[in-house]
């Protein structure tokens, strides 16, 4: 026998006469034969490899890509360039194939990796602490607020009501189920009102979560939110754009105890929706309550550097019920990408991405309120994403647009229904000087 | 397994030093032994009301975090802030390395704490 190739009739025929039995039906005799189906299954016959690619290919047509089409449309998720040395270094096989290391120690490699993953984003964070990742910005949000909870022993979170609309909807999921009662701290000309968390902050408050850029877009300016939060003894959880901190200033400048967000703009593929990548990293006060898979760097017996996952009493095969979390793993391939991504563009060619998307969606607003057909919808800053008030049906002109290859911007009322025929439209380092020449000048045509 | 006499014995691993309405609390020898490397200690909050038997503290070593059970009811008056620094000076003296200092609410339950002879017996049975 062969661990990986099929068992021959003889082999099979052998392995029943040892167990006594006539035929493979024989085996599923306790299966009633009221649920069987009693006849064989209705298989079309097998293709070959030649049919079957052509006919996968046709089905994989059927997907829009931004190779054919032009993006504007970003909310959470966006069109970054990703370096063509990412996939080739990602698709090596001791990455691709490997999981989240069970016995890390012998996984040297993939402990460094995520090490090194780690100090890039506490760097980029201005935190003391990064785990080894979340499944995603949404999920990490809802752990980040239970963990202010744990931290705190309070059980109520203010949660901006321009935090993205996935991240509230995973918190209030978390939240139902670990009994946190999370009230939303409404937005005013899109950002945080500071008027409404000043009401809402009262002593079972454990943490005030906001977004920034916000999913309006709008870079919203946390000055006194930390100590607004800290007087009250509540902590600050900020979640970011990874990219705009190239320009921004840091959420551990700014005051956070918690910073998380969505890692997709580094490196990662869209992918019609994932895989992707929380990030998660606080303050060093916090180290104990942090919720993942953490790396640690020490050294070996022989006074060698080496990789190990640390204060895992932290984590429920050992804590059980008393754990943080109940995650025990990470999205370590994206996070991996993340970091190549990183590298590859180091803190200069990050920056230079950062600021072209600032320029070129600042070009972008400009033009489109220059048709006449747009107004903004807030007298705010913003970072790559900007949201506009349209004089027609937000939906039709989408339509014209993508007759035209062109994947125009969200309707924001589908998540905001006060914002009626109200276009969010989002502008990468991708977007050239004729791309978004050309989306104004239709969406005027529309 | 080195017992100190003059202490109080809980069932749990711990030890007691009564004096005055006043409970220093710690583990044991045979506890810092089972726990092995002794990395972290969470400590309670001063001021905090605990009842006899409620996990007072952690103590983590590389292999396991297990809970300091208070082995009398009352109010913490004060914690070990040492510990956070040096938390492996548990493993080294265990006698030496009190957790918390405790204010008696019911000087009844001391009744139940064993005395030296009758943990060392009691250890006779853990093992």
């Amino acid at each position: 026998m062969h661990p990986t190739l099929s068992n021959t009739p003889e082999e099979q025929a052998g392995m029943l006469a040892e167990i006594g039995k006539p035929s493979m039906d024989s085996l599923f005799d306790t299966v009633p034969s009221a649920v069987r189906l009693g006849r064989a299954l209705h298989l079309p016959q097998g293709l070959s490899e030649m049919e079957v690619a052509k006919r996968v290919s046709a089905l994989a047509k059927c997907n829009c890509n931004t190779e054919e089409y032009v993006c504007f449309l970003g909310a959470g998720v966006y069109d970054h360039f990703i370096p063509c040395v990412i996939d080739n270094l990602l698709s090596r096989q001791e990455f691709y194939t490997a999981y989240t290391p069970y016995q890390p120690e012998i996984s040297q490699g993939t402990l460094q990796a995520i090490f090194e993953y780690q100090s890039m984003i506490c760097a980029l964070t201005g935190m003391d602490v990064s785990n080894a990742s979340m499944y995603d910005g949404a999920s990490a949000v809802a752990e980040a607020a239970s963990m202010a909870c744990q931290a705190t022993g309070r059980s109520g979170i203010l949660a901006a009501r321009s935090l993205h609309p996935q991240s509230r909807q995973v918190l209030g999921t978390y939240a139902r189920f670990r009994e946190i009662a999370v009230d939303e701290v409404s937005a005013q000309n899109g950002t945080l009102d500071m008027e409404d968390l000043g009401k809402k902050l009262n002593d079972n408050t454990a943490a005030v979560i906001v977004q920034t850029p916000n999913f309006f877009g709008v870079i919203e300016d946390i000055t006194g939110m930390a100590e607004m939060a800290h007087k009250n003894g509540s902590l600050l959880i900020v979640s970011c754009d990874p990219v705009s901190l190239a320009l921004l200033k840091s959420p551990g400048e700014m005051g956070a105890d918690i910073a998380v967000g969505e890692g997709q703009s580094l490196g990662q593929s869209m992918s019609f929706g994932g895989p992707y990548l929380g990030f998660f990293a606080a303050a060093g006060t916090l180290l104990r309550r942090m919720p993942g898979r953490i790396v640690g760097q020490t050294v070996d017996a022989a006074g060698r550097r080496g990789y190990v996952l640390t204060i895992q009493t932290r984590e429920q095969h050992i804590r059980r019920e008393k754990a943080t979390s109940n995650i025990c793993s990470n999205e370590a391939l994206n996070a991996l990408a993340a970091t190549m991504y990183l590298t590859a563009m180091g803190p200069k060619g990050l920056r230079e991405a950062a600021s072209q998307c600032m320029q070129k969606s600042h070009y972008a607003r400009n033009l489109l309120m220059q048709t006449g057909l747009f107004k903004p919808l807030f007298d705010a800053p913003f970072f790559k994403e900007f949201s506009l008030a349209y004089t027609g049906d937000t939906a039709k002109l989408n339509r014209v647009l993508f007759a035209d290859k062109i994947i125009g911007g969200y309707e924001l009322e589908k998540s905001y229904p006060e914002y009626r025929d109200s276009w969010m439209v989002a502008v990468t380092e991708k977007r050239t000087k004729d791309e978004i020449d050309a989306l104004a000048r239709k969406a005027a045509e529309a | 397994m080195n017992i100190l006499e003059g202490l109080k014995y809980s069932k749990d691993h711990e030890w007691v030093k009564l004096v005055d309405g006043k409970a220093t609390i710690g583990i044991t020898d045979f506890a810092q032994h089972n726990l092995g490397d002794i990395v972290y200690v969470e400590l309670p909050k001063v001021g905090k009301e605990i009842s006899l038997g409620e996990a007072l503290g952690v103590v983590e070593s590389v292999k396991s975090a297990s809970d300091v059970y208070s082995p009398l009811s009352g109010k913490v008056l004060s914690v070990n802030e040492a510990l956070s620094d040096t938390p492996e000076k548990i493993n080294e003296a265990p006698y030496d390395c009190w957790i918390a200092v405790l204010q008696v609410g019911n000087p009844g339950e001391a009744e139940g704490l064993m005395d030296a002879a009758a943990y060392g017996a009691f250890l006779e049975t853990e093992e």
